[in-house]
């Protein structure tokens, strides 16, 4: 019987919040002489830097220094993997928005004031700015990968139908309200401390060191909380927290850069966008024998993540679907665009959108229900005789989507919604309304094996309130809270007891980011390994005391029952205390029974796959392309929940957040590669009056997790993102009824698009 | 160029209440924004930038002031785009002052725990003020009310479902004693405070005169000051294009130019009139200009821009001189004593330019009622529903008889590089029967009304398409279900429950 897990509990800092007390980067009560730090950016795409002049800048009322490539000590890169990201420009800037110097001043207005005086000439080149353009010229980062089963070719010249076709799904901004932020404190004996807003402290910590040419015991990250992230911060925070702590060592001077908003859409890179080409053949029932990917990702000027993304992509290709001949080759395109990074969902989203375009567009070509189609494909359910392999040699053996989906079918109404819009749409002109059911399918576990690793650090006091601290950052999905649950749960405390300190470099060391979904499954694990090890002396010492064993010692509602002797988790702590036990433990974690042979392209590289399906429903008015959405029904499976309203909250945010992606947002680059949507007032992402009008979503009444995870709980923060792919094909189901052909949809289906393809122009 | 400012109204410090504490400060920058001021000289670090343009309400803080009827006006307002001399006798409220004493939660920060409406936390604050104005506004909570309150504010983490619950729940909540203390104290202050011209800043200066000659003579004797409003645009010149504008005079402290005076024709709108005034006096006379309304930047914005603002601003992709073009609204000009009329039509010469002399300023607009024979509708076409620019604007005024279009004028934006009349469109209406659909021809007399241009927004061809799609929607029996109440009506006809 469960006391502090399994149950609904308001985010760890939720008073905070909404008094205003929460505290970010920005907000730290910074010492008096605190200088900051204003980046001067590339306007050209592609180029080299001719002249350099910033003597007047530096002469400028307010400006302390103006740093350049010159006076980096050690080196001049702030990419998380292949040494590719200058942090400040050197002879060459290689997109718009490259940082080519950096101001430090007594505040931002006097650096934006002196920036005026700068002068930069740069010799423009011809940019590669498209996928399009990366492709016929072969502008490629890495030779193109490809993981395949079977024989995709010969599979579709002998099916009964085929289809082939092309999609292009558009890139996402994070828009995470609080910018990217970084504050560096200058120790004494050469150290630095660094606040930041960060996915990723050791990574920071590394990135800070090798610039400074510091070793990394010289260098302190800290990070209490994000105000977002989503992917944006697990790489992109290096830059600002780098040229704060060069800044900071070159001043002598606290030095605070927080990225204005204009600037950190034109720095920082976002989700990739891809154009799928795509082959399939099927048989009448539309079962498919065998698809062809073609994956061509826009990456940006620079590795960044992309490689693991677009290995996520490739890996997610199949999504819900057992595909028994599959060919996916990925093409990482190197372009003059800022260079993109981790976004929720890491390249699966992308991979997903192949294979559900391929089933919508094959039940057009066979007049049914896509449904009908994609039943026909899912991996069979774990309780199933016999179980799929995925293209890469993962056995599907956990599967609950036919199941989920069964269920979801029948609480939503699916098929009499169905019939009744094609009934109203025939009546319609101008106003289509379209429904669509999509599942999802996510891997869950870094591809990198080496990095499903976790540390925390539990302290009992003797007053019996505990310190936790662990590896995993607070983004607002609400680690902190599910991992006090977890140590509450472990103790038999209240977890009012508990006091989570910020992530701390020197408290766990060699962490992982805080990525993939795996933020509870690694660090809940840890903490309770830490938790239960600290446990287990106090239960030892006790049972010594009372002459009993320490299955007799009960730790349940604050209390510790030993034997008929009832004492207060205070008292006992004490005692242990007095009794010189250690009250304090480090845990650690490491996934089990994954591995990946990246080479060959097969592996099992995911503990285990979580489940979700979602029916939207839209209307559009096809002249105009104005569309809302009607309603949403959402079955997501969390496993058996930590924490069912935080869970809830990660499925509802992550469905709109994926509706903004492929409905809304739009990524839009001039044709001198600058960024024309760089502010909110041109990037548009969902806004309150943009949810469907009714929603309904629940919790898959899972039994728990069938892999080995932490009070069976499942992964949560990507999952629900890919949700929102059934607000896309409901919008292509309501364009059905505008003509014959297929109305090849491209995301993001804005109302131009929309009206568009209705035209079918 | 010149920064001083030929005035007689001595300097003073910009006074007003600040979380129940009464304020003076002289603002080393008279363009100091009033974020700023709070975070880096008040350490007053829950209201959060992020965004500095007025678009995302993490920043949001409560204005109240006393209306020229004597009630108090309590709105959300973006402090990144308030400029600190704007405050001058006003109260500001910000999020460090909406728990009780004793960290007692108010009834909102309460309803937004317990629903779970924070997630990373970072827009909650300015969602908190959001619903605390609406809160001491007396809403009743309905979700279309709640969604036109927050339109402002957004939230990248919850997809808002949490935050709507918890604003509706507020329904049945009481408010604290504690509160209506601060309400009454604040009120006996603003009783208490003469609005008295001001004048501050030492090499720039911010001047707001509270008599209409002076106001006048002031902007005759000082061309190369800035004439400034609510700031919802000029706001942004200061923290996105960094300019460094000499001098500013204020329209907002001459009480007549506040006010909104009704005929039997039509109606006088002050420049110091905002939007959500406009909004709520007209509501009667043009439910369209309502609804538009609406949908016009958020309510922070409302409550701060003025129409006379929106209108002089000329924007080619303004939201209010289309419609007004389709109206035959018309400006009040003044230069020093004198006075002149024009025609909004008349008023926009080309990009950004416009026909004020040097000196000039725009006074009022005139908007005249629709007679029994003429029929307005408006359709904005933006990409995000609300709190969006519009890709194209379109505003259609028919006088018809026995169903036939007898005069049409009709009002784009977004087509060209002001806001304009589609005048061969509007002679090819003339005679057509309400109800019959046209589509081909009418598309070539958009097509040669306008040439509109590719940008972020929308391709020029798009511009087109929809321009013909809206003229058509226009004499359409059927009226659109996406916009306005007719989304609901479709829900409730349709099969989803």
């Amino acid at each position: 019987m469960s006391n502090s897990v399994h149950k609904a509990m308001p985010h760890e800092s939720a008073v905070l919040h909404v008094t205003g007390a929460a505290r970010y980067v920005d907000d730290i009560r910074a010492p008096q002489n605190t200088a900051v730090i204003v980046p001067g950016l590339s306007p050209v795409a592609k180029g080299k830097i001719k002249t350099l002049k910033l003597d007047d800048v530096r002469a400028h009322d307010g400006v302390i220094t103006v740093l350049t490539a010159e006076d980096i000590p050690g080196h001049n890169d702030v990419s998380p993997v292949f040494g590719d990201d200058p942090m400040l420009a050197e002879g060459e800037v290689h997109y718009a928005g490259q940082i080519i110097y950096a101001v430090v001043a007594e505040d931002v207005r006097s650096a934006r004031a002196a920036m005026k005086k700068a002068v930069v000439e740069i010799e423009a080149e011809t940019p590669v700015l498209t996928i399009d353009e990366a492709m016929a010229g072969a502008h490629f980062l890495d030779k193109p990968w490809t993981v395949a089963t079977g024989d995709a070719e010969r599979a579709i010249k002998s099916a009964a139908h085929q289809i082939e076709g092309v999609l292009y799904v558009g890139g996402q901004e994070h828009f995470y309200l609080e910018g990217q932020a970084a504050l560096a404190i200058p120790e004494e004996n050469n150290q630095v401390t660094i606040h930041v807003s960060s996915q990723h402290p050791t990574e920071i910590q590394h990135k800070v060191a090798e610039v400074l040419g510091y070793a990394f015991h010289d260098v302190q990250v800290e990070v209490r909380r994000m105000g977002g992230g989503f992917g944006g911060k697990e790489s992109q925070g290096n830059h600002p927290a780098c040229l704060s702590a060069l800044a900071a060592t070159v001043t002598g001077r606290p030095v605070k850069m927080v990225y204005d908003r204009d600037d950190d859409m034109k720095i920082t890179g976002k989700r990739h966008d891809i154009k799928i080409s795509y082959r399939a053949g099927f048989n009448d029932d539309g079962r498919l024998e065998g698809v062809i990917f073609d994956q061509a990702l826009r990456c940006g000027m620079s590795f960044d993540l992309s490689k693991a993304i677009s290995e996520r992509a490739v890996l997610h290709a199949d999504n819900a679907y057992h595909i028994p001949n599959l060919d996916v080759t990925a093409y990482l395109c190197r372009t003059n665009t800022p260079s993109n990074t981790a976004f929720r969902g890491f390249g699966g989203p992308q991979g997903m959108m192949g294979i559900e375009r391929v089933i919508d567009e094959i039940a057009h070509h066979l007049k049914r229900d896509p449904l009908e189609v994609r039943k026909v494909n899912f991996y069979p359910d774990h309780d199933a005789n016999t179980h799929g392999s995925t293209h890469y040699g993962q056995v599907v053996k956990d599967s609950v989507i036919n199941d989920l989906v069964a269920k979801l079918e029948e609480t939503s109404s699916y098929k009499r919604r169905r019939s009744a819009i094609e009934d109203w749409n025939k009546s319609s002109a101008s106003v289509k309304r379209g429904i669509a059911l999509t599942p999802v399918k996510f891997g869950i576990s870094f591809n990198k094996t080496m990095l499903n690793q976790a540390g925390a650090l539990v302290h009992v006091y003797t007053d019996g309130t505990v310190m936790l601290n662990h590896g995993g950052t607070e983004m607002g999905q609400g680690l902190f809270t599910k991992v006090k649950q977890i140590t509450a749960e472990v103790f038999g405390i209240a977890p009012e007891l508990i006091r989570t300190t910020p992530t701390h470099t020197g408290k766990v060391p060699n962490t992982s980011a805080t990525a993939a979904s795996s933020g509870t499954d690694l660090n809940g694990m840890a903490a309770f390994n830490a938790a239960s090890t600290i446990k287990a002396r106090m239960a030892d010492h006790l049972a010594t005391l009372h002459q009993c064993t320490a299955e007799d010692v009960i730790f349940k509602d604050s209390q510790v029952h030993v034997k008929d002797t009832v004492m207060s988790f205070a008292e006992a702590s004490n005692l242990c205390w007095q009794g010189r036990i250690s009250l304090s433990s480090t845990g650690y974690y490491a996934t089990p029974e994954i591995h990946w042979n990246p080479e060959e392209g097969k592996g099992r590289p995911f503990f285990y796959y979580a489940y979700g399906a979602a029916v939207t429903e839209v209307a559009v008015d096809v002249k105009t392309g104005e569309h809302r959405l009607l309603s949403v029904d959402i079955l997501h499976d969390a496993g058996k929940s930590i924490n069912p309203a935080l869970d809830l909250g990660q499925i509802e945010g992550g469905y709109i957040q994926g509706v903004g992606w492929l409905t809304l947002e739009e990524v839009v680059y001039g044709n001198d590669g600058r960024l024309l949507s760089h502010a909110p007032a041109t990037y548009k992402i969902p806004a309150a009056s943009d949810r469907p009008l009714a929603q309904k979503i629940e919790l898959y009444p899972s039994k728990g997790n069938l892999s080995d995870t932490i009070y069976k709980s499942k992964a949560v923060g990507e999952p629900p993102l890919m949700l929102g792919m059934s607000a896309f094909f409901a919008l292509s189901h309501a364009l059905s009824f505008t003509g014959e052909e297929y109305p090849a949809l491209n995301a993001p289906a804005t109302a131009e698009c929309l009206s568009m393809t209705a035209a079918r122009q | 160029m010149s920064k001083a400012i030929t005035t007689t109204i001595e300097t003073r410090p910009v006074s007003f209440m600040l979380n129940g504490e009464v304020i003076a400060v002289a603002p080393d920058q008279v363009d100091m924004t009033l974020l700023n001021w709070l975070r880096q000289s008040r350490h007053l670090t829950g209201s959060k930038e992020g965004c500095a343009e007025g678009d995302c309400g993490a920043c949001s803080v409560i204005i109240s002031r006393k209306q020229n009827d004597g009630s108090i006006s309590h709105d959300a307002a973006n402090a990144c785009i308030l400029l600190l001399p704007m405050l001058d006798g006003l109260v500001v409220t910000t999020i460090e002052y909406i728990a009780g004493p004793k960290g007692a939660l108010h009834p909102v920060q309460e309803a937004m725990v317990n629903f779970h409406g924070s997630q990373c936390g970072f827009c909650t604050p300015g969602f908190v003020i959001s619903m605390v104005a609406g809160w001491r506004q007396g809403m009743i909570w309905a979700r279309q009310e709640i969604e036109d309150l927050i339109a402002g504010n957004l939230c990248r983490c919850t997809g808002y479902g949490p935050i709507i619950a918890a604003a509706e729940s507020l329904s049945t909540a009481k408010r604290p004693q504690w509160e209506e203390a601060r309400l009454q104290e604040e009120a006996a202050w603003l009783e208490a405070h003469q609005i008295t011209s001001l004048k501050t800043g030492e090499d720039r200066v911010f001047v707001a005169p509270n008599d209409l000659e002076d106001l006048s003579k002031t902007i005759a004797e000082n061309p190369h000051a800035q004439i400034i409003a609510g700031a919802t645009d000029i706001g942004l010149w200061v923290t996105k294009k960094h300019q460094i504008l000499p001098a500013f005079i204020s329209v907002m402290r001459v009480p007549e130019l506040q006010e909104i005076i009704e005929d039997e024709d039509g109606f006088l709108i002050g420049c110091g009139v905002s939007h959500e005034t406009a909004k709520v006096r007209l509501a009667d006379a043009f439910p369209q200009l309502e609804e538009l309304w609406r949908r016009f930047g958020s309510s922070q914005v409302r409550a701060t821009g003025t129409v006379c603002g929106n209108l002089a601003n000329g924007s080619p992709i303004g939201d209010l001189p289309p419609a007004l073009l389709a109206l035959g609204a018309s400006l009040t000009l003044r230069h020093g004593d004198a006075e002149r009329c024009v025609t909004l039509d008349k008023f926009y010469h080309d990009y950004m330019v416009n026909d004020l002399k040097d000196g000039e300023w725009v006074k009022a607009v005139y908007i005249p009622k629709l007679r029994a024979d003429q029929h307005l509708m408006i359709h904005k076409i933006s990409r995000r529903f609300d709190q969006d620019i519009s890709a194209v604007m379109g505003a259609f005024c028919y006088q018809t008889k026995d169903g036939m279009v007898t005069e049409a004028r009709i009002g784009f934006g977004g087509m060209a590089a002001v806001p304009a009349r589609a005048l061969k469109t509007e002679a090819a209406m003339v005679g057509h029967k309400m109800g019959e659909s046209f589509d081909a021809e009418m598309r070539d007399c958009i097509n040669a009304d306008f040439t509109p241009i590719d940008d972020v927004r929308a391709s020029a061809s798009y511009r087109l398409s929809v321009a013909s799609a809206l003229l058509a929607r226009s004499v359409d029996e059927e009226p659109s279900y996406l916009a306005g109440k007719g989304i609901e009506a479709l829900t409730l006809n349709g099969a989803a429950e």
